[in-house]
This record gives C-alpha cells, structure tokens and sequence, in this order.
C-alpha cells in the first residue's frame, strides 16, 4: 500500500511536469501577450511593452520561462525561498490571490455539484435497477440521455429565463388556484405511482395517496403563508426527524420485530435531538459555522450513546443509524435556521431571492444565516446546469452496475437462503454496485471542471473558469497556468484517491 | 519462408494451447452450440461468408434496439435537410433564400412564420435574424459546419486512439508505457480548457482545422479501451496461431486483432461524435472556436444569447438542432453498443 501511494505519488509528479510543460508551451505559442500594448498610441507605449516584457519574461526563450515559471510554483511547496505568487499576471499583479478567491468560489459550485449529482443519480439508478423495463426505468434512460445530449450553456440560458425569473415572480405572489393544485397534485401523484409501480390497484392506491398529499400539503403551506416566512419549527423538525428515524431504520434494519431496537434508538435520537434543538435554538440562531459543526457533531454523539444504551442485540447497527439520525435532524436545525432567514433576504434583494448573475449579493447587511441562505440563492441554477450530464452518468452507471451485481450467484444466493429483499438489496447488492462508481467519479471531476468554465460564463460567476476564459482571451499566460497547474493536480489526485479506494472496496485489487 | 520461421523457432507452438481440460472442452461444446443456434453451422463457406454474417447478425440486433431505430432515421432527416435545403457547395438546394442573402426590411418583427396548424413554413420559417437574414437557411448552414466538425472529429479522434491504443497494448513494453504516459498527461488536461487554449489561436483557419484540432485532443479514452482489448487478445491462441505461421506484426493487428475490436471502437466513434457536437457549441459559445463569418450552432447561439428576452426563437432553433443530433447519435451508439456486446442483448430481453 505505502509502496503504491509512493509511487503513485513520484508518477504523477512527473506527469504532471510534462502536462504543465505542455500547456506552458501550448499557452505560450497561443498569441502575443504585448497586442494589446502595441495596439495603443502614445508616449508611454514603449515603457509599457519594455514593463510587461520584464515581468513576464519575453525576453527570454520558452523553455527557460517554463523553468522560471517552475520555480515561482517551487517558492509555494517550500516555506522558504521568497513569496508565492505562482508568477504575476500581465498587469504585474500577483496571481496567487485571483487564484485563491476563484479558487473558493468554484470549489462551492463544484463539490455542491457532484455531490448532489452523485446522491440523486445512485438513488434514481438503483430504484431503475429495482424496476427494469418499467415505464419509470424507460422514462429516466431517457431523461439521461437527454442531459448526456444538452449543451450546457443552453439549458442554463433557459434556465435563467424560464425557471428563475417566473420563480420569483410567483414568489412574490405566492397563491395557486384550485386547477393548479389539482393539476400538481396529479402530476407528483402519477410520478410516483410510476417510481414505486406494481399491480394496477397498488398503482392507484399509490397515485391516490400521494396526489391526495401533495394537494394537502400544498394547501397547507398556502394557507400558512410558508412561502413568504417559511420555517420548520421545533415540531417539524421533531416530526421530520422521526420519520427520518423511521425511514432509516426502516431501510438499514427493517420494521420487524427483529430491527425493533434500532428503531427505539434511532426515534429516541430523534425527539433528544428536538429537544436540544429547542435548548439551544437562540444559540443557533446567531450561531456560525463553529456551532453548526458542534451541534452537529453533538447530535451524532447523542445518536451513538443511543445506539450503544437501547442497541441490544444489534448495538452496532443500532449506532450507525440512529448516529444517521443525528445528521438529518442536524441538517433539519440548520434547514430550519436557512428557512427562517428567507423574509430577511427577500426585503433585502429587493423581492428576487433566485440570482442569475453572480455569486454573492454585495453589501448585503443581514445575519449570518440570511448570508449562508443568499450564496446558497445563487448556487441553485448553477449547480442545476452543472449536475444535469453528471447526474444522467451516475444514474446510468449505477443502474448497469447493479442490474450486473443482482444478476450475479451470490445474490441468488443470499435470496436462496430466504433473505428478504431489503437485506438482499441493501447489504449485498448495493454495496458492491457502488465500486465502479469510485472511479467514475475521478473521471467526472476532470468533466465538471470543464463544465465550470461554461456555466461561470453564463452565470456571471468569478470563479477558476471565469479567470481562464478572460486570461486566455487576453493572451495573459500565468493565470491560465494557475488554471492548469490546479485542475492537473485536481484530477491527478482524485485518480490516484479512485484507485486507492477501488482497491480497498474491492478487496480482489491489490495494489502493487 | 513459412517453414523456415517455424524451424527457427519451434518454441513458438505453447504447449498448453492444446484443449486438454474439461474446461476448454466446455467452452467449445458452448461455442459449437451457439453456432448452431444462430443459424451459422459449421464453418462450410468461405471466410468472406463469415464476416457477412457476423455484420447481419450485428445488424439485425441493432435494429431491434427501438430508440437506436429512431435515432438512425432522425439523423438521416437532419443531414439530409441540412444539405439537401440550402445547397453545398456548388450544388444548389431546394430552399428560397441564401444564408448570405440581407433583406433591408424584417417582415413581421422577423417574426418566424412556421405554424403546425395548419402546417405551413410560410415565407421566413424560423423567422429573420436582426441583420434581416432569413434565420432558417442561417440555421441550415450552422448546421452543415457544425455536422462537418462533428464527423472529421469522431474520424480523426477514431483513428488517433485506435492507432495509439493498438501500438501500445499489442506491443507493450517501452512504447506502452511512453505512449500510456502520454495519455495520462493528455487526461490530466480539462478537455473544453486544452481545445479552447489550441482551437483559440487556429480560429481563423476554418472548421476543417478545428476539426482536425479537435479530434488530436479527444481521443484519450478510446485509447485506454482499445489497449485494453488488444491486452486481453494478444494472449489468445488465434493470434499465437497467427504469429506461429510468420504473420508480420502489422498483418496481426491489422487483420486478426483489429476486427475483434471493431464493436468497442465504432460505439466510442459514435460517441465521440456526439460529444464533439457539444464541445464545439462549447467552444464556439465562449469564443474560441468557430469564428465569424463562419457559421456554426455554437455560434448562432452565442450571437443570438442577448436576443433572448425579446426573441427568444433566435436563441431556441439552434439548441433544439444541437439536442436532436446529439441524442440521435447517443441512441445509436447506445444500440451499436447493445449489439456489439451480445451480453447486454441477453440482459435486454
């Protein structure tokens, strides 16, 4: 294993020497960094031309440039030897900063993305899996293939236009007619008599229960007025929470008699998380990133005392859920808080809470959580654009995936010595579906990269694509670089982080 | 001269080549059976035979596959209205208007005058463009460039990875690892970065460059697949039978090898195609691909995006075209593929 990583490690330093290497040239031969000097008139042209050749070096031939570029990246990796500034860009700033502030902005676009995409798409794969040849299952081959076969930029200029501006325009008006709420409810109700299908009357029992739910549920929030102050409240977040506690135990242990210690525990988490949701709500209220982590992470601990106190005979399962538990009601408080924020920030953006442009609302003056709830605003649309081919890919892998691993004699197996079909889905099947995925999701990152170029564009984001585009169009060399020399490292690592945990998924692979 | 190698090298013959096992038996019992099922029998006929049926039998599956079907004859209609409507070339086509042609005044707002009911294309289809161009023979043109980008890609990217995947896994040592290093640095590249960085400076020297440029940047996984099929069939006995009777290297890739991969390689060809669409929209999109007076999807739409408010018809046409294509060409590297890989027809039926 050290063997490998070690070598893995010297490998991909020397690749992504001669990547770079590439790229410097490629970048370096792509225009002339002077035009834009040399386009102007007056007297302090020259000055100007003989400034920018001395900082970015064109006196000097390629390969040395290369090297001294080698060595503005080497100040970086070693504590001494002079600041790090990866190189000045053609106005003789450094790019460093520029770097690290695109950097931070796309990371949030990026990661939010994939791990959306990556949960949504292994979802909708297995239940295709689960329900091949299904109306459900043909309908979604064909929504993957029409994300695989949208241009980015175009789904995200009809984005813009049809989804965010009639959003907001309804949220400023939030009323539905009846026909509306009919027609919703239908439509929610007919999708998922089509996910969880069977017999014609388990089809129209489904149909009728969910469509009957929406429309309630729908009432309800109209008549509340949730969509002007939308919150959860200690008793949504106590009820989701339980059902959340049901829903997990249901899924990892089952309802039977035998599972019923993971659900005490998992439920008791749940209301204990309630409670101390409800102790500390004005300490959540002002709070910040350190008392998320910590409320967080309380919750997980209360989850596994849980688990270890009411757990018996399954203590450690027991643990593992209700420890689940704690995350969803964490993540419930922290819904609730976002929520709560909302009238705050629809005053403060002037009644248009779904941004287009941009990636922060400047001199906003609200609180911490109206903040949190304003970037998360201007997230949305992006990361849709950006998650849709992402999206269709996992579901397609994980759907051939697993209709592989159900198709192989272990499953008969574990079927054959009368297994429930939870357990059989759950614990055999899923688990080993899930290997190929770790290096899918290496490939995907260098693709989502590339997304990012485009939809910063489209999205008016100032992130590592923007810092490409206008540095490539302005023949500015270093922050292209800074570009490259990030994104190679990026996906250098998440394939060398593939194989190790390809090897360690599947213990067949050893590495050597 | 045949005799002559075997003489030098009599070591050549492995001698667990023989079907000794009850394994190996299994296998061709297996194999005799499948024969006989499909039809094919003994092998009686002439080579030539066999590789006709094998190319029915691909064909015959993959028009089973429904949405392939589809895709196949959509595709047909948009080529065929691409070229056929406004002309290539020095051939004229059927369509009224040039894409060339400026008309001083908009008729209607260039409002676009298509109607399903009643079905009529009326005088400008898909309406006038600002400058007063008509927007359909301007979409058919885009078209045509963005077709002809589209296919030299898949041919340039086909040939590229195919030849590299080849030379590295059938001859391994050295070369594998240079040309597999190679294509790791090649990985570690964003694609849409690398050709915006080679495509930005080369704008100028039309699509067929671009083209050209684009495919010598595309062709990393279809290398990597490729190697890994020649991997597995360069240990298989036709090919130490092929080796053993003083077959050249280059007959042994090209005549024994080469076809056994040919399924891999054409899907990745499809799909190659379908991604060099989106990638040169991409390109175009953000300005580094096909430039003015140029014409190509990519770019009517990047033109156009500010039209959206107003006319949002400028903006819709292209991104219905480009959808079209590249689903079509999906659903049939989708069917190509399900034929090809008899495996996944049996967990299709």
């Amino acid at each position: 294993m050290l063997v490998f990583v070690t070598r893995r490690l010297v490998v991909s330093f020397f690749i992504l020497l001669a990547s770079t290497a590439l790229t410097f040239f490629l970048v370096a031969y792509s225009g002339n960094p002077l035009q834009d000097l040399l386009e102007l008139r007056g007297p302090q042209r020259d000055a100007k031309v003989a400034a920018r050749t001395q900082s970015l070096h064109l006196d000097q031939p390629v390969w040395i440039r290369y090297l001294l570029w080698l060595q503005d990246v080497g100040r970086c990796l070693s504590p001494f030897g002079g600041p790090c500034t990866l190189g000045s860009d053609r106005n003789g700033g450094a790019v460093l900063p520029q770097l690290q502030t695109a950097i931070g902005s796309t990371l949030r676009l990026v990661v939010v993305a994939t791990i959306l995409a990556l949960i949504l798409g292994v979802v909708t794969g297995i239940v295709t899996a689960l329900r091949q040849y299904s109306t459900f299952d043909y309908g979604v081959t064909f929504v993957a293939f029409l994300c695989f076969s949208l241009p980015v930029f175009w789904i995200s200029t009809l984005l813009k236009q049809y989804v965010a501006i009639d959003l907001n325009t309804w949220l400023n008006n939030p009323t539905m007619t009846t026909a509306g709420l009919v027609i919703l409810g239908v439509v929610v109700g007919a999708l998922w008599a089509l996910v969880i299908g069977g017999d014609r009357r388990r089809v129209l029992i489904v149909f009728a229960t969910a469509a009957l739910a929406t429309i309630s549920v729908m009432y309800v929030l109209l008549v509340t007025d949730f969509f002007r102050e939308p919150y959860f409240g200690i008793l949504g977040i106590a009820v989701f929470g339980v059902a959340a506690a049901v829903g997990w135990s249901a899924l990892f242990a089952g309802l039977h008699r035998r599972g019923r210690s993971v659900l005490i525990s998992a439920v008791t988490t749940a209301v204990a998380g309630a409670v101390i949701a409800l102790l500390l709500r004005t300490v959540i209220a002002e709070g910040d990133w350190l008392v998320i982590l910590l409320v967080t992470l309380g919750l997980i601990a209360v989850g596994l005392l849980a688990g270890y106190l009411l757990g018996r005979p399954t203590q450690r399962l027991a643990m593992r859920v209700s420890a689940l538990t704690g995350v969803t009601v964490a993540l419930l408080v922290v819904v609730d808080q976002l929520l709560r924020a909302y009238p705050a920030l629809f005053q403060a953006t002037g009644g248009r809470p779904i941004k287009t442009t941009g990636s922060a609302t400047p001199n906003l003056e609200v609180d911490f959580w109206a903040t949190q709830l304003d970037s998360l605003m201007y997230l949305i649309l992006p990361t849709l654009a950006l998650m849709l081919a992402s999206f269709a890919l996992y579901t397609r892998y994980t759907r051939a995936s697993m209709l592989d691993v159900m198709g192989q004699d272990y499953v008969r197996t574990a079927r054959a010595k009368g297994l429930n079909n939870r357990t059989v889905v759950v614990r055999h099947a899923f688990r080993n579906a899930l290997i190929p995925l770790a290096t899918l999701m290496a490939f995907d990152f260098a693709a989502i990269f590339s997304g990012a170029i485009v939809t910063e564009t489209v999205f008016g984001w100032s992130g590592m694509g923007k810092l490409f585009t206008t540095s490539l169009s302005n023949i500015d060399p270093n922050p292209v670089m800074a570009f490259f020399l990030v994104s190679a490292t990026a996906i250098v690592l998440f394939n060398m982080l593939a194989d190790i945990a390809y090897a360690y998924l599947d213990p067949r692979i050893r590495l050597a | 001269m045949m005799a002559q190698d075997i003489e030098n090298e009599p070591e050549r013959i492995p001698p667990d080549n023989v079907p000794s096992t009850e394994l190996e038996m299994a296998t061709f019992v297996g194999i005799d059976n499948e024969l006989a099922e499909t039809g094919m029998g003994p092998p009686v006929g002439s080579a030539p035979m066999a590789a006709k049926t094998e190319f029915r039998i691909v064909a015959k599956r993959f028009f089973r596959h429904k949405a392939a079907r589809a895709g196949l004859i959509v595709l047909a209609l948009i080529i065929l209205l691409a070229f056929s409507s406004i002309g290539f070339g020095p051939i004229p086509g059927w369509w009224k208007y040039d894409y060339t042609e400026f008309e001083p005044t908009l008729t209607d707002g260039g409002a676009p005058t298509l109607s399903i009911f009643p079905p009529a294309w009326g005088d400008h289809p898909f309406g006038q463009s600002n400058e007063g161009r008509d927007y359909f023979a301007l979409t058919m043109r885009g078209l045509q460039q963005s077709l002809i980008i589209a296919f030299i890609v898949g041919i340039v990217s086909t040939i590229v990875g195919t030849v590299i995947g080849a030379v590295s896994g059938y001859f391994r040592g050295r070369i594998e690892s240079v040309l597999m290093r190679f294509t790791d640095v090649m990985i570690t590249i964003p694609l849409l970065a690398i050709a915006a960085v080679i495509a930005g400076q080369i704008g100028g020297s039309g699509i067929v460059g671009l083209g050209v440029l684009l495919g010598l940047v595309t062709w990393t996984s279809l290398a990597r697949i490729v190697r890994g099929e020649f991997l597995s069939l360069r240990e298989k006995e036709f090919v130490d039978a092929a080796r053993s009777v003083g077959a050249s290297s280059r007959r042994i890739i090209f005549r024994h090898i080469l076809p056994n991969t040919v399924g891999v390689i054409t899907v990745s060809a499809t799909l190659a195609i379908s991604g060099a669409i989106l990638l040169e929209t991409a390109l175009s999109f953000l300005n580094f691909g096909v430039k003015s007076p140029d014409i190509s999807l990519g770019l009517l739409l990047q033109q156009y995006r500010q039209a959206m408010d107003v006319r949002p018809y400028l903006f819709w046409w292209p991104g219905v075209f480009i959808v079209l294509i590249s689903l079509s060409v999906n659903f049939i590297g989708d069917g190509l593929r399900d034929a090809f890989d008899p495996r996944q027809t049996r967990a299709k039926a």
